[in-house]
């Protein structure tokens, strides 16, 4: 008779516009480490954020029953009181605040409401050995590396008296010896009877540590593997992450052969702005044709929007190196101007904080990247820039009631049309789109891919970012993977498949 | 009065609403909220508010509130905020008083040294800001010491004055009969000269919307229908004529407004034709797409201090020149009066909003209360606490109509 300490089941949770889950069942067994894989956007952050309370009961249909009661969690206090602790993959630490009062912080040791500092660090420093770490609990947690600080964050969960701790890609900031040092401490917990959940996208790491694995795809469960018993590799959990349908449906499209090389990126190096040191680039060469469509795989946190903006006139990154190619030429891009003057766009994937902006008109997004071209001598055409705006309004079928609307007033399809509109006006000619589709519904899916499909047949050259394999295999000529910053395939139309691209995606990168 | 070459209103925000008759509330409602203040306040005065010299006077009291208000609004809409202005209205009017006064330069020469010196004040300040990264509140805060406790070291205690002829009349003169006196029957005498210049204003406003409405109709776009168009300007045209024959009546144009129309006219096409202007419209509503589309939102940011610091100059130079001396107290809570004109004329908190128009009516709001309070009688306390409901008041209709907007989508 087996001990289920965790049963989730039929759960369905909504989201204007989208369906996140779909009748997800899943069950994890008492002193176990019970694996989670699926691609980006399949639903196990939704998953996760249901387990902790983020997402409140009532919120979701379905059942969640914990150690044999159903729960009703309606924030992470809720959960967090039953046991259940959640530590994401963004670290949750206050850098300022010593390692002892992040442990605390909520949960303080304290008399009648003043700290008791002797006993705050007393029992840090207790559970703190328990993780292995040997720091002074007064030691400010940003002072830490990311390593010790995700020992620190699975010590404040042992302070909680947790059961079942969830990991949101623990070991993705990681190198291999924190890593190696974190798993086995994950083994430890389990044989103290703490049962663990652990998301990862390194399938290596989940084959080694956990008991048994499920997946999700599309907001569902496609199937849990018991790894020990059925000697579960890491190609038959990507077979479950890919799936095999391919029902993405794409516009046709008459394939041109490429033309010349336009441009080229060679042994690109970028650093981290945020973590002095860590290379979120390693040594990338990249090459885009005329009239072709590019596409760029990789996981979260691969690097694939970091190299994106920082060939973008360097709007991200430090310590950048490497060349950029344009037409055969080499040439210098270090600002946005310059990017826009040697015929590179970039639309993010992230339209909303970087893309528009949501209180102006759309005529004043469409020309924003191209008002030089609108005006003479510093004064703007208004007439000639509404007729632009009222063009790509036509072309793309941008939806609204006019071209003086704000932008914040429209759909997210018709927003991304938009910044294409923005981007396609400063006539490129090589588009970077990052998530092109993202939040966007199928119908305009459809309709993008069929302006992706319009700029490369006018000779232009498309990079497309993209975590949707089926949407680069149904759009791209040509296939980049790129994983921990490096490009670690490449792959022709003919040639890719969702299998070997994910083989290519989750290769571990020595350094 | 808009002066919006291409209005940008009256567009409705639900996709596939009909298109009727349809007044937009949240662009008009300042404009509304202006002509029912005024109306209340001619009824409370019986009248006394819109006699000649009160207009007059309305005009010259708030000038210096409302220069500063310009250049608030595009402070406001790149998204920072500027606290040191009513220092710098002090430090500049010292400066100016010291350079004619003392100095003896000849008046226009001190002006353009004046308005020199406001520009380096911006600069210091828009540096900081734009180039270092300090949040305005913080740079604006100091400067607000900094340059007071410069005026009082250039000043001591005492004021410096009087100001020459010409910087007076600037400040609280009028224009001169030059082609003598026209009979309005009832009304008594009234100069030609501002007869003839608000009729030639009125004019060129008509002219320029149907220039406006025809080029528009050539592109396809929305206009309003022929009769609420006409309607509209005749609206604006018979307030514009009515201002200008109760000045007539009076002393003719105070030469302060003359210079307010032209600074209005100026910045409103400044902030919506002008790419400098787009681009300060575009840093405001988002900082990081701005910068993304290639705008150097760093130039843009400092250079709207500058000309901040400019106006406050000129701002300074008008008040000293209207009290005929720089004083160590001048301009104090200068800066709360132009922030709070900018807001009540709609800019939004955030950046990204608002309209020089919307800016001076905001100012002129404030200032018929002030103006129609004290006709009354009523304490300057009570004045001040109405002044403070009807900022709170005018950024919560904003918030409100904003909320449901968001909900009915």
């Amino acid at each position: 008779m087996t001990d289920d300490i965790l049963t989730v089941h039929g759960i369905t949770k909504s989201f204007p516009g989208v369906t996140a889950l779909r009748d997800v069942e899943l069950t994890v067994r008492r002193g176990e480490i019970h694996g989670v894989c699926g691609e980006n956007g399949a639903g196990k952050s939704t998953l996760m954020k249901i387990l902790s309370g983020v997402h409140p009961h009532g919120s979701y249909s379905g059942e969640v029953v914990f150690a044999g009661e159903p729960c009703a969690f309606h924030g992470i206090r809720d959960s967090e009181a039953r046991g259940i602790v959640i530590i994401h993959q963004e670290l949750a630490l206050v850098p300022q605040l010593s390692i002892a009062e992040n442990l605390f912080l909520g949960n303080e040791r304290a008399n009648r409401g003043w700290i008791d500092w002797n006993r705050t660090n007393h029992a840090a420093q207790r559970h703190l050995r328990r993780v292995g770490l040997r720091e002074n609990p007064t030691t400010p947690a940003g002072d830490l590396g990311v390593g010790k600080q995700q020992l620190v964050e699975i010590a404040k969960a042992l302070s909680k008296e947790v059961e079942l701790l969830i990991l949101d890609e623990p070991t993705a900031a990681l190198n291999d010896d924190d890593s190696a040092h974190l798993l086995d401490l994950l083994r430890g917990l389990r044989d103290d009877g703490i049962t663990c959940v652990v998301i990862s996208h390194k399938l290596n790491e989940i084959t080694e540590i956990a008991e048994r694995v499920t997946i999700l795809r599309d907001g569902r469960t496609v199937e849990t593997l018991d790894v020990r018993a059925d000697e579960v590799t890491e190609e038959r959990i990507i077979a479950g992450m890919v799936g095999r349908d391919l029902e993405h449906r794409f516009p046709p499209r008459d394939p041109v052969p490429p033309g010349e090389e336009v441009l080229r990126i060679e042994d690109w190096t970028v650093h981290s702005p945020a973590h002095a040191g860590r290379v979120v680039v390693d040594g990338a060469t990249l090459s885009l044709r005329r009239g072709e469509i590019v596409g760029l795989a990789g996981l979260m946190g691969a690097g694939r929007t970091e190299l994106a903006m920082s060939v973008f006139g360097r709007s991200y990154g430090v310590d950048i190196s490497g060349r950029i190619l344009k037409d055969g030429r080499e040439i210098d891009v270090r600002s946005v101007r310059d990017a826009i003057r040697h015929g590179i766009a970039y639309v993010s994937e992230d339209r909303k904080r970087y893309g528009l902006n949501l209180v102006a008109d759309v005529t004043g997004n469409v020309s924003a990247a191209g008002l030089g071209k609108l005006s003479r001598r510093g004064w703007v055409d208004q007439h000639e820039e509404v007729r632009v705006a009222q063009r790509f309004r036509d072309r793309l079928r941008i939806k609204t009631s006019g071209v003086q609307a704000p932008t914040h007033t429209l759909s997210g399809g018709n927003q991304q049309k938009v910044v294409l509109a923005k981007w396609m006006f400063t006539e490129p000619d090589v588009l970077i789109l990052d998530e092109p589709t993202r939040g966007v519904d199928v119908g305009a899916k459809y309709e993008i891919y069929g302006i992706v499909n319009g700029l490369a047949a006018q000779g232009k050259a498309v990079l497309v970012i993209s975590s949707e394999l089926p949407e680069l295999l149904g759009l791209c000529d040509r296939i980049y993977a790129l994983s921990a910053g490096r490009v670690t395939g490449e792959l022709d139309r003919a040639e890719a498949t969702q299998e070997r691209l994910m083989r290519m995606m989750t290769q571990e990168v020595r350094r | 009065m808009s002066l919006d070459v291409v209005p940008r209103s009256t567009v409705d925000t639900t996709v596939g609403a009909p298109r009727r008759f349809h007044i937009n509330l949240r662009q008009s409602g300042i404009y509304v909220a202006f002509a029912l203040i005024v109306v209340l306040f001619a009824i409370l005065t019986d009248g006394a508010l819109l006699q000649p010299g009160n207009i007059s006077n309305i005009v010259v009291q708030n000038s210096y509130v409302l220069i500063l208000a310009i250049g608030m609004i595009l402070v406001i809409i790149s998204g920072h905020i500027d606290l040191s202005v009513g220092s710098v209205v002090a430090l500049t009017g010292a400066i100016c008083a010291v350079l004619t006064v003392q100095l003896g330069l000849p008046w226009w020469l001190a002006v353009l040294a004046t308005l020199g010196a406001g520009a380096l004040i911006g600069a210091a300040q828009g540096y900081w800001v734009a180039y270092f990264g300090i949040p305005a509140f913080i740079v604006t805060l100091g400067g607000m010491l900094v340059f007071r406790a410069l005026t009082l070291t250039v000043l001591g205690n005492q004021g410096i004055g009087p100001f020459p002829d010409e910087i007076r009349r600037l400040a609280n003169g009028f224009t001169g009969g030059y082609l003598g006196n026209v009979g309005l029957g009832p009304l008594g005498g009234a100069d030609i000269v501002s007869l003839l210049v608000g009729i030639l204003a009125v004019a060129g406003f008509a002219f320029v919307q149907w220039r406006n409405r025809r080029a528009r109709l050539g592109y396809g776009q929305d206009v309003d229908p022929l009769p609420l168009f006409a309607g509209k300007i005749l609206l604006a045209a018979l307030v514009v004529l009515f201002v200008v024959v109760q000045l007539a009546r009076f002393k003719n144009l105070p030469w302060v407004l003359v210079l307010l129309a032209v600074l209005v006219i100026g910045y409103s096409l400044l902030a919506s034709r002008s790419v400098f202007g787009r681009h300060i419209y575009a840093v405001g509503g988002n900082l990081q797409a701005a910068t993304l589309s290639g705008v150097r939102v760093k130039p843009v940011t400092f250079w709207v201090f500058v000309n901040m610091g400019v106006l406050a100059a000129l701002a300074g130079v008008i008040f000293s020149g209207r009290l005929n001396q720089a004083g160590p107290t001048a301009g104090t809570a200068f800066e709360l009066d132009a922030i709070a004109a900018a807001f009540i004329g709609g800019a939004a908190v955030q950046g990204g909003v608002g309209k020089v128009v919307g800016a001076i009516t905001g100012g002129l709001i404030m200032g018929v209360i002030n103006n129609g309070m004290s006709l009354i009688g009523a304490p300057s306390e009570r004045v001040m606490l109405v002044k403070g409901l009807v900022l709170l008041a005018a950024v919560a209709y904003d918030v409100w109509t904003k909320r449901r907007a968001g909900a009915a989508r």
